[in-house]
């Protein structure tokens, strides 16, 4: 099976009015067109999947996915009751959920499958799934916009999509369900003098659409808290669609985009966009984050003493991924001999060693653990604080990390995970850990099929709970 | 026509956890128990009001929420099955409850005239929101008496704590002269936790109560101020305080349903009783009634 991908991706606008009332107001009118051409480009791509990121379905345990294979109901509108009922029965890929589920929780994301008769699926979604897909003949999923999620959270949301992306095979679809400008009028208004609440709102509006046109995604993703600010209602859903949307499409600036309609709708701003993956040429990526592989932020964001900027600020620090300074040895730069296979990509060594040595047809490879390359970070947290208080981590994200630092040593000397042949784990607390070690052991280096001994030890260097000591075969040399 | 009253106020919550942990035959799911501490307050709230006459409920739900202005439901009639879209694995309950479009429709009319943004659900597909659903089920699991539901204007979204807490005034007075010229007797309640700040984790037995505290001192200490309020008395000094304690605590009185109660009851001066205080999934949330028909004399 060939590598799945992303074929495209879309912005459109949640309210219900493109779907009971087009005929009330030409504004209505022309994104109702705009969403019948994007709903035949979509035809006419050959998806088969439909993603819908919906910023209308807040939830707090982490991201929901809709696994139920065909939810049905009647959608009627908090609001905008008064324009009428919306029936829907969809089609619902439940396999892809449930996967999509499975590669969350493998990236230290909270997160579940929703299957329960009746489940109010939210208003974006309906509108949304009920026009890109009439006849529902592409399966759809939809997740959830979790209320207290930030940039790192959201990132690693679309990372694991996508890892099911490719895994099955699937040329999918990007949708996100949302409003650009969400301020409404609060009073009713006659369809007729409907307009965007306010020219800043306006002016910001065309600001993101035409970053959009250009292709320029990334550009506003990293723009996202200056447009929360800007013209966003504080709800507690905030701009998030963008960091989301930007992460399926790798983060990129230069897709190439077309604003298909810009209207109000009772006073926000209502787009329907098409990004489609091809190079414009458009812009450089100047990401400016750590690009976040795995989840391990516990997320209690908010404190009674903090300011409401705490949220941005923790952002952009990803505080409990750092190991502080005083909590583990200090850092060396690992020695260099004939032999020796040192990574820029892997964690620096906490003592005068390489991080591999090439003996003969075989790579030896020092204790690896889970922390990070570059930022020392620990995914699933570390075991204990500075002062030796011991802390909740998480032994799975750690696991899955020491494998990848494996495999990045591996590649540094021209090998692959596949070469390694012999493993030696070291835990430092068993009957805790051995369980969640061993799930991610089957799912990766338990494919590979290397001989394995596990011992538990009292104590690691730095505050981990899991390191492997490797032997593989070496790459044949030039 | 005799003159109507409010006989009793309450601060009454909606976590769906209630009712999930009560198992009651309209949920789905089946609990183990737990949040004993809020049901047994539950249990002495209803005790307090069983030997009182009245005719109506007048609920504010915060999880009805709407932007453009202040919404009633208007049928006299909704059947649906409600499920939590937060937590559906709790709650999915199937209700059949009885409005009093009169009383609504009245309370509509006067905030019209009153120059707020108000409007009447008539729509019969609607499906009414957990929050109104839980707090109705605790509050009177016989489902006897009809109610008024209003939803949750998120003027606070738009503006700031103080409009929203005006405008909530402001339909508090009107919803006291609605119920005053209606000949009914009649409880209010506001369905709202105090702090607000949830965990983003659910433990594997979701009533397993050993994980279950406020999820921070602040959050404690905000809640307990406005408990000591509540308890002596002092309704002025929530209204005072509301702006910090709505913004520091993430308080869900940022629906306004507070406010709201407290200018329904004419911002009492006398004591209010504590059912129950308990955390939620990390939430505070307090049971208080105040028996306004004890204090007649305080709002003649």
């Amino acid at each position: 099976m060939s590598d799945g991908e992303l074929i495209g991706s879309y912005i459109v606008p949640v309210h219900p009015h493109t779907v009971l009332a087009p005929e009330q107001n030409e504004g209505w009118g022309r994104l109702r067109e705009a969403y019948d051409t994007a709903a035949q480009r979509i035809k006419e791509s050959g998806a088969d999947l439909l993603i819908i990121y919906s910023t209308t379905w807040p939830s707090i345990i982490g991201h929901q996915i809709i696994a139920d294979p065909n939810p049905e109901w009647v959608m009627v509108d908090h609001d905008f009751h008064e324009l009428g009922s919306i029936p829907y029965s969809f089609n619902i890929d439940e396999k892809f959920a449930h996967a999509w589920n499975q590669a969350n929780e493998k990236r230290g994301l909270k997160s579940r499958t929703v299957a329960y008769h009746g489940f109010p699926i939210d208003v974006g979604s309906v509108v949304a799934l009920k026009l890109l897909n009439p006849d529902n003949a592409i399966p759809a999923v939809i997740v959830s916009s979790n209320v207290y999620a930030n940039r790192a959270e959201t990132t690693v949301l679309s990372k694991a999509c996508m890892d099911v992306v490719k895994a099955t095979g699937r040329k999918a679809i990007a949708i996100t369900a949302m409003s650009l400008s969400n301020r409404m009028f609060t009073k009713p208004i006659e369809p007729k003098d409907d307009r965007i609440h306010s020219l800043k709102d306006d002016e910001w509006n065309r600001k993101i659409l035409e970053l959009l046109g250009e292709g320029r995604l990334e550009d506003v993703g990293q723009l996202s808290r200056t447009i929360h600010r800007q013209i966003r209602v504080n709800k507690v859903v905030a701009f998030k669609p963008m960091w989301w949307l930007s992460g399926m499409n790798s983060n990129r600036n230069n897709l190439t985009g077309e604003v298909l309609a810009y209207e109000a709708l009772h006073g926000a701003g209502g787009a329907v966009v098409h990004l489609d993956p091809t190079p414009s040429g458009a812009g450089d990526i100047e990401y400016d984050e750590d690009d976040v592989e795995y989840f391990a932020g516990e997320r209690n964001v908010l404190d009674g003493a903090q300011s409401e900027n705490q949220e941005i600020e923790s952002l952009s620090v990803e505080s409990p991924l750092e190991v502080p300074q005083k909590n583990g040895p200090a850092l060396w730069e690992p020695t260099e001999s004939k032999d020796s296979v040192n990574s820029e990509a892997a964690p620096k060594p906490v003592g005068a060693y390489p991080h591999a040595r090439r003996v003969g047809d075989l790579l030896y490879l020092s204790g690896v653990g889970p922390r990070q390359p570059g930022t020392n970070a620990i995914p699933g947290g570390p075991i204990h604080d500075a002062d030796g208080k011991p802390l909740n981590y998480d032994i799975k994200a750690q696991t899955q990390a020491v494998v990848d630092n494996i495999t990045r040593i591996l590649e540094e000397a021209g090998g692959t995970i596949n070469d390694v042949l012999d493993v030696t784990s070291f835990l430092v607390d068993m009957d805790r850990d051995f369980q969640g070690y061993n799930e991610v052991w089957a799912e990766t280096l338990g494919q590979v099929g290397p001989t394995r001994t596990t011992l538990a030890i009292r104590a690691l260097p730095t505050p981990i709970a899991v390191e492997m000591k490797v032997i593989a075969k070496a790459p044949k040399t030039e | 026509m005799s003159k109507g009253e409010i006989v009793a106020g309450c601060l009454a919550p909606h976590p769906p956890h209630l009712v999930y942990a009560e198992n009651p035959p309209q949920n789905e799911p089946i609990a183990e128990g737990g949040w004993e501490q809020l049901r047994w307050g539950y249990e002495r709230l209803r005790e307090s009001l069983a030997d009182v006459e009245y005719d109506a409920i007048v609920l504010l739900s915060p999880h009805w929420q709407t932007y453009v202005g202040t919404h009633f439901l208007g049928l006299p009639k909704f059947k649906n099955l409600s499920v939590d879209p937060v937590f559906p694995n709790l709650f999915r309950y199937h209700y059949d409850l009885d409005i009093d479009v009169e009383l609504a429709q009245q309370i509509h009319d006067r905030a019209a005239d009153a120059g707020l943004a108000v409007t009447m659900m008539k729509n019969p597909d609607f499906r009414v929101d957990y929050g109104a659903i839980t707090t109705g089920h605790m509050f009177n699991p016989a489902w006897d008496k009809p109610l008024v539901v209003i939803s949750s204007n998120r003027s606070r979204d738009y503006y700031s704590v103080e409009v929203m807490q005006e405008m909530m005034i402001e339909l508090g007075r009107v919803t006291r002269e609605a119920i005053l010229a209606s000949g009914k007797k009649v409880v209010v309640i506001a369905s709202n936790s105090l702090s607000h700040r949830h965990f983003t984790t659910e433990s594997a037995i979701p009533e397993d109560m050993s994980k279950e505290h406020i999820t921070s001192h602040a959050m404690h200490l905000w809640d307990m101020r406005m408990i000591e309020y509540f308890r002596t008395g002092q309704a002025q000094r929530i209204l005072d305080e509301m702006p910090e304690f709505t913004e520091q605590a993430i308080a869900e009185s940022d629906g306004g349903g507070l406010s709201w109660l407290l200018s329904t009851l004419d911002v009492p001066t006398y004591p209010g009783i504590l059912h129950g205080y308990g955390t939620i999934i990390g939430t505070g949330n307090a049971i208080v009634e105040w028996p306004a028909r004890n204090h007649k004399e305080a709002s003649e």
